[in-house]
């Protein structure tokens, strides 16, 4: 393994690593705008420049491969120089109106301008004009003249999605970043050429004007769109309620994972969290009384669901719970499902669609704990206890999440067994067609509202943290549950979701011995901790 | 403490006299002035509202959004002013221009003259000269809360102070000013 000397500092690194990695082990930042760890080098930009001893002039790092005994100097004036002179080569077209953009505030060109640029301009002609505010597609849209021509976004098209949308056209100061003759950008990781574009020439259309950057409050969380389970960053716009129509999470962003997404995620979990602020959303606990959901007190819905589960034998009520639960909700199910004796209980549901899956990151599987669903035990054929339910065999059914009327059932025996049940308990984040036959309606917290962790398709636990406040009187899925078990003479000390987790741990052995600690950031596959011990 | 001052009632008379002495001084002076003695000047307080003092140009009265020469605001809602603003009085929504070289313009542009406290930021934030606080108005008072939010409509509205430092604009009444 190659040993090198970075600003007097000696690392180890492994053989073909460039020198950006290798400084980057060591905290130095070489400024860059080109290179991107996912993509090919381009040596676009020219700002990584170092000083390697021994070589004539500054070298670019990005290209330029760690070797043994290289002795590489990042802050000497004459590399400080010469970043000075790049960065006022890339604003000489560069338009200044960073009050309009989007990206302001989280903007390469202004934090590499603050750290290394404030140098006169001395730029006396007109800047070259180029198209502004050009729709790419259906997510992204371009400002020409903003954009430095790293050629990230073309790469990421060639070489990450294979689609090649995008080429750089025109020579010279006139080049620009375009889509090629009667092509959209609108393959299903087209976000992601936003987040890597390190200006504000590709911004966001879901996104833009409704809030900046710097009113935004970040999470770490998880992708819930499907098993493939992508860590994300939830934005959320906390102080600024007045901004995007009140909407809460402005946007997700991916988060790096190397053993799950890397740097990326698809364009339907990035713009799938509408549901969080719809309109739909329940905001307190409903009772049906005649032809109407009429609003009461937790402690009236909890008593009447509990009340429902007694009287019922365990015989005559079955459970769908919903793979878009979390490990905790489950397993609090799991103990009122015990507790009661319960038996028939399920959790897939046959979607109407099949799901898309691709090669990268997309799973047909459209739930975020399938896995874990299965793990904890609820697996079960859904079917059969809607078959029970017409057959008036089943006469209490608790549903989590579903709309069984928008499933790949047909719809009129569905909608028979929802009829023939007596009591129908549903709960969940947003109303729709079945929840509006229920009994009793529990509104649940969405996922950016809570604490809890999703098993993926691998059987990687990750987390997924609290962004925003829960909404109305919502709760966490754990927590509703938790006070059924209460009701049911069982009660329980679980007062956060680490509580749960920690209870799961104890329970279920492929979740033994497992913490949030242990999980950490970029998480934990289930059976590890019990291999780790064997071994 | 004096003996003198420690009972107070001899102070009272001493304040009386004082206020006395000024009064019948001044009273002279303007019977003086009304009799032709034009070189004599008795103290005067000025007639307000019928009167004002002379402004300073540098005052902070209340603000205005420039606009272009089609009438449209200069403003292109980039948020400096409502991040710099330490009450937190001004609230913008952002919108879409029709010409790409300006791109965004404010959809609303309120500001909340019961929560402004004058400091003028936002004028010196604002990267397009847009705001100005140079309007001479500074009789706003509302009898309600809502009367005191003025939207971007009136605030377009409004045109710069004369040089003497008089506003030249009628002061716009918001919706909901009166009970």
């Amino acid at each position: 393994m190659p040993k090198l000397t970075i600003d007097g500092k000696e690392i180890e690194v492994a053989p073909g690593t460039n020198l950006i990695e290798a400084a980057r082990a060591l905290d130095i930042e070489v400024p860059h705008y080109c290179y991107h760890p996912g993509l090919s080098v381009a040596g676009q930009c020219r700002l990584c420049m170092v000083d390697i001893e021994k070589a004539p002039r500054p070298t670019i790092a990005c290209n330029t491969v760690a070797t043994d005994g290289m002795v590489v100097w990042t802050q000497t004036e004459r590399v400080l120089e010469t970043r000075k002179s790049i960065m006022e080569f890339h604003l000489i077209n560069h338009p200044l109106d960073c009050p309009v953009c989007d990206q302001a505030g989280e903007c390469w060109l202004q934090i590499y301008y603050m750290k290394h640029g404030l140098y006169d301009p001395r730029m006396v002609d007109e800047k070259v004009h180029k198209p502004k505010a050009v729709p790419l597609g259906p997510h992204v849209i371009l400002d020409a003249e903003r954009c430095i021509l790293c050629s990230r976004c073309v790469r990421f098209c060639d070489e990450v999605t294979a689609t090649g949308e995008l080429g750089i056209f025109d020579r010279g100061d006139r080049s620009e970043i375009g889509l090629f003759p009667g092509r959209e950008l609108d393959n299903k990781y087209s976000g992601n050429v936003v987040d890597i574009c390190p200006v504000g020439a590709l911004t966001d259309r879901d996104f833009r004007f409704q809030v900046r950057v710097w009113y935004l409050d970040a999470a770490k969380s998880i992708c819930p769109g499907c098993a493939r389970g992508c860590n994300i960053e939830v934005h959320v716009n906390r102080r600024r309620p007045h901004h995007a129509q009140g909407r809460r999470v402005a946007r997700l962003k991916p988060r790096f994972n190397a053993a799950v997404n890397k740097w990326w995620i698809c364009d339907d979990g990035r713009y799938g969290f509408g549901f969080v602020d719809d309109g739909s959303r329940l905001r307190s606990p409903l009772q049906r009384e005649g032809g109407q959901q009429l609003p009461v007190a937790w402690d009236e819905a909890i008593a009447g669901v509990a009340g429902a589960l007694t009287a019922h034998p365990p015989a005559e009520t079955g459970v769908i719970a919903s793979p878009k639960m979390a490990n905790e909700d489950l397993f609090a199910l799991r103990r009122v499902l015990d507790r009661r004796g319960v038996t028939q209980v399920g959790f897939a549901v046959r979607p109407r669609v099949p799901g898309d899956e691709d090669k990268l990151l997309i799973r047909a599987d459209k739930n975020p704990n399938t896995r874990g669903a299965e793990l904890i035990g609820l697996g079960g054929d859904t079917a059969a206890i809607l078959a029970a339910a017409r057959a008036r065999r089943i006469r209490c059914l608790w549903i989590f999440g579903h709309d069984l009327l928008d499933a790949g059932w047909p719809e009129a025996e569905t909608r028979a067994a929802l009829g023939a049940v007596e009591t129908l308990i549903w709960s969940g984040t947003n109303a729709n067609a079945t929840s509006a036959l229920a009994r009793w309606v529990l509104p649940s917290a969405a996922w950016v509202e809570r604490d809890g962790t999703f098993t993926n398709f691998e059987g990687r636990v990750q987390r997924f943290r609290a962004a925003v406040d829960q909404l109305g009187e919502a709760l966490p899925d754990w927590e509703i549950l938790g006070r059924v078990l209460t009701a049911l003479g069982e009660p329980t000390l679980a007062a956060r979701a680490e509580h749960w987790f920690r209870e799961l741990g104890r329970s279920v052995p492929a979740f033994a011995g497992m913490t949030y600690q242990s999980i950490g950031d970029t998480g934990q596959m289930v059976g590890a901790t019990r291999e780790a011990a064997r071994a | 403490m004096r003996l003198g001052q420690r009972f107070y009632v001899v102070e009272v008379v001493a304040g009386l006299a004082l206020t006395a002495h000024h009064f019948f001084r001044n009273m002279g002076r303007h019977i003086a002035h009304a009799l032709g003695r034009t070189d004599v000047k008795g103290a005067v307080t000025v007639q307000y509202p019928e009167e004002h003092r002379p402004y300073s140009p540098r005052l902070r009265s209340l603000h205005r959004l420039v606009r272009r020469e089609d009438g449209s605001p200069r403003c292109v809602a980039c948020m400096m002013c409502e991040t710099v603003c330490p009450a937190r009085c001004i609230y913008i929504v952002a919108d879409e221009h029709p010409n790409p070289e300006i791109e965004k313009v404010p959809a609303r542009f309120d500001i909340d003259l019961g929560k402004c406290v004058f400091c003028g930021y936002c004028v010196e934030a604002c990267p397009e000269d847009a705001i100005r606080m140079d309007t001479g108005i500074l009789e706003f008072s509302s009898y309600s809360r809502t009367g005191m939010i003025y939207t971007k409509e009136m605030l377009l509205s409004l045109e710069p102070a004369s040089p003497d430092g008089r506003p030249t604009s009628p002061v716009p009444i918001p919706a909901g000013r009166r009970p």
